[in-house]
């Protein structure tokens, strides 16, 4: 079985970059995931339609 | 309770026993839905083909709809199942969240698969697979397609939970691997899928009922299309992981650069699902700012990413044959790679047929101008076989051929088969496709019984060249077929009559070592390319892709002369 690999303590201090955090929460990911398609394809794309004007 | 883990000696791998049941379980469904599906393609193939033509219309259709949905959903998401469940439980060492929950959504697919496919062979709902209103299917049809659905979603939130408790229970240092970054992807996407499907197919059911008077089409194809073509992004998603860890199985590989993967697949989670859009582009009711968004601006982002994975999986392979010593030329790395592996072998072939294939393709059909001169043609399917057969179910089949005999303990059974087997299916895929897409261009209709339109009100002949097209099609769909047929026997014949191998390990409920953190790639101390030949192959790719993308715009010139 692997071992941990032994690790210097300041690398460990390290702060988080931003975008390494974002990376590493999922629920915010499926967030963004779902919120993208649904506003720029499903909502736009719906109000397009909708707002056809009805044939006389 | 007490949860059960085994270590793998052959592999390493760690296996939750619930975990390992449910790989086991959707796995093999997947397979056998491979097999009937492959089936029914042949069937499809044989009709297709002119001089053979062997279908009734009626039977045709009906056989065409049950080989897409098939196909295209439920081989593919009971094998994603798997490649989540291993993604999450197995890979960060960890115990499954709610086995039970995970058990219910394999009976709801499973059951809702049944449904339609019952559907299907009672002759009444040969809609395809996109089922566009006010073309009526039985209310079962429907019905079972938002079963298998929700069962599906069972599944995406089993493995959100396994992350959770993963991170919870400190099973892993750091972020979560490479390859479990790229099934969350999957994930996601899954998930605004089956949530697009919801939307539409709940409302499409009661249209079937008779509970709403009316489904707007224009409304149907915009939102089914937010289900239908996303359902293949997952499936992109899901192979690319696999291929990042069949570099790590077979070569050691690892990432060239976590950080450019990551973002790499940071970009399908917000770009990728828009392509979508790219069934809509003849569609006069959406205006010309919504399809060029969500088809140019926002697809090459996702295109791009796939370039990044196209360039960083077989740039690391490179590097590690390279620091085994392969270092002759440019391609020694790639010569002395294990082609014999079917591991391997299926692995690159999905790669480079997804990328010259079915990305190339893809991005043409996405520009709205060239789109005109093949929408709706046969070319359609000669696009997406190569991103979806060539490139997820290939990828797909190498990663079995490692983990069902980790899994089964068990040889595999015709190791010569397997062999050449992905030669087989990968060769015959690539041809039939590469012919679907020239008949495609001279005009050829997809999801058409008869090129010839016998007995139609109007006649139209189609040249000698489109004919040839089509029957060489259907030649290489036949090898195709037998390719697949190659891999079920070969995986079958594993599970039930493969070598025992002497694997002593036992379950115990002693608690996995903790995954550490992978090492980081080497630094490029020189002053050359770390991958030179990756990069070559890369020019080469692009090269290819300008030349084949201003020969479509040719074509449209051609189509309306500007004098």
């Amino acid at each position: 079985m692997a071992e941990p690999v032994q690790r210097n303590t300041n690398e460990q201090e390290q702060p988080v970059p931003v975008l390494q955090q974002i990376l590493d929460n999922p629920f915010l990911l499926l967030f963004l995931g779902v919120v993208m398609p649904t506003v720029f394809y499903i909502l736009w794309g719906v109000m397009e339609i909708v707002t056809i004007p009805m044939a006389n | 309770m007490s949860e059960l883990f085994r270590t793998c000696p052959r592999s390493g791998l760690v296996f939750h026993k619930a975990a390992e049941s449910l790989i086991k379980f959707n796995a093999v469904t997947a397979v056998v839905f491979l097999a009937v599906g492959g089936v029914l393609g042949l069937l499809v193939v044989m009709t297709r083909w002119p001089a053979v033509h062997l279908l009734s219309a009626d039977l045709f259709y009906q056989v065409l709809t049950g080989h897409g949905i098939i196909m295209l959903l439920v081989w593919i998401i009971f094998f994603e199942m798997a490649v989540l469940y291993f993604c999450s439980s197995t890979l960060l060492r960890c115990r499954l969240a709610t086995p039970r929950f995970a058990w219910l959504g394999y009976v709801l697919m499973l059951g809702g698969a049944a449904i339609t496919g019952v559907a299907i062979l009672q002759g009444g709902s040969s809609v395809m697979m996109t089922s566009y209103v006010p073309m009526p299917a039985a209310p079962h049809f429907y019905l079972g397609l938002i079963l298998f659905a929700v069962g599906a979603l069972i599944g995406c939130f089993v493995f959100l939970g396994t992350l959770v408790v993963a991170k919870n229970e400190r099973t892993y240092e750091g972020s979560i691997p490479l390859v479990t970054f790229g099934a969350l992807t999957a994930c996601i996407i899954a998930i605004f899928t089956i949530a697009s499907g919801a939307i539409i197919l709940i409302p499409t059911f009661l249209w079937s009922v008779g509970y709403i008077s009316n489904i707007d089409p224009l409304m149907y194809r915009v939102i089914w299309w937010a289900m239908g073509h996303s359902s293949q992004q997952i499936n992109v998603a899901a192979h690319v992981s696999v291929w990042y860890a069949i570099a790590a199985i077979v070569f050691g590989a690892r990432p060239m650069s976590e950080r450019v993967s990551r973002g790499a697949f940071l970009l399908y989670i917000l770009f990728l699902q828009l392509a979508s859009a790219h069934h809509i582009l003849v569609d006069p009711g959406v205006g010309t700012e919504w399809k060029i968004f969500n088809t140019s601006y926002a697809m090459y982002l996702a295109v791009l990413a796939s370039m990044v994975h196209g360039l960083t999986v077989p740039g690391s392979i490179e590097v590690a044959q390279r620091e085994k010593g392969y270092t002759n030329g440019m391609f020694e790395w790639l010569r002395k790679a294990p082609w014999g592996n079917p591991v391997f072998s299926g692995m690159f072939i999905s790669l480079v047929g997804f990328g010259f294939l079915g990305g190339i393709t893809g991005v043409v059909m996405g520009t709205e101008q060239i789109n005109l001169i093949i929408h709706n043609t046969i070319y359609v399917p000669g696009h997406f076989h190569p991103t979806v057969v060539l490139g997820t179910t290939l990828a797909f089949m190498a990663l079995c051929y490692f983990l069902v005999p980790v899994l089964f303990r068990r040889e595999l059974f015709l190791p010569g088969l397997a062999k050449w087997q992905t030669y087989l299916f990968g060769g015959g895929t690539a041809l039939m496709s590469l012919f679907m897409m020239g008949a495609g261009t001279l005009g050829v209709a997809r999801r058409h019984w008869d090129m010839a339109f016998s007995g139609a009100p109007f006649s139209f002949e189609f040249g000698g060249a489109a004919y040839m097209m089509m029957g060489l099609t259907g030649i290489f769909g036949v090898i195709s077929v037998i390719g697949g047929a190659a891999f079920v026997i070969v995986i079958v014949g594993t599970i039930l009559l493969g070598k025992k191998i002497e694997d002593k390990s036992e379950y115990s409920t002693a608690r996995p070592a903790v995954l550490p953190m992978a090492p980081p790639a080497p630094a490029n101390t020189g002053t050359g390319f770390i991958a030179p030949g990756t990069f070559a192959l890369a020019v080469v790719f692009l090269a290819t892709f300008v030349v084949y993308y201003f020969l479509n715009w040719m074509y449209l010139s051609s189509v309306w002369p500007m004098k």
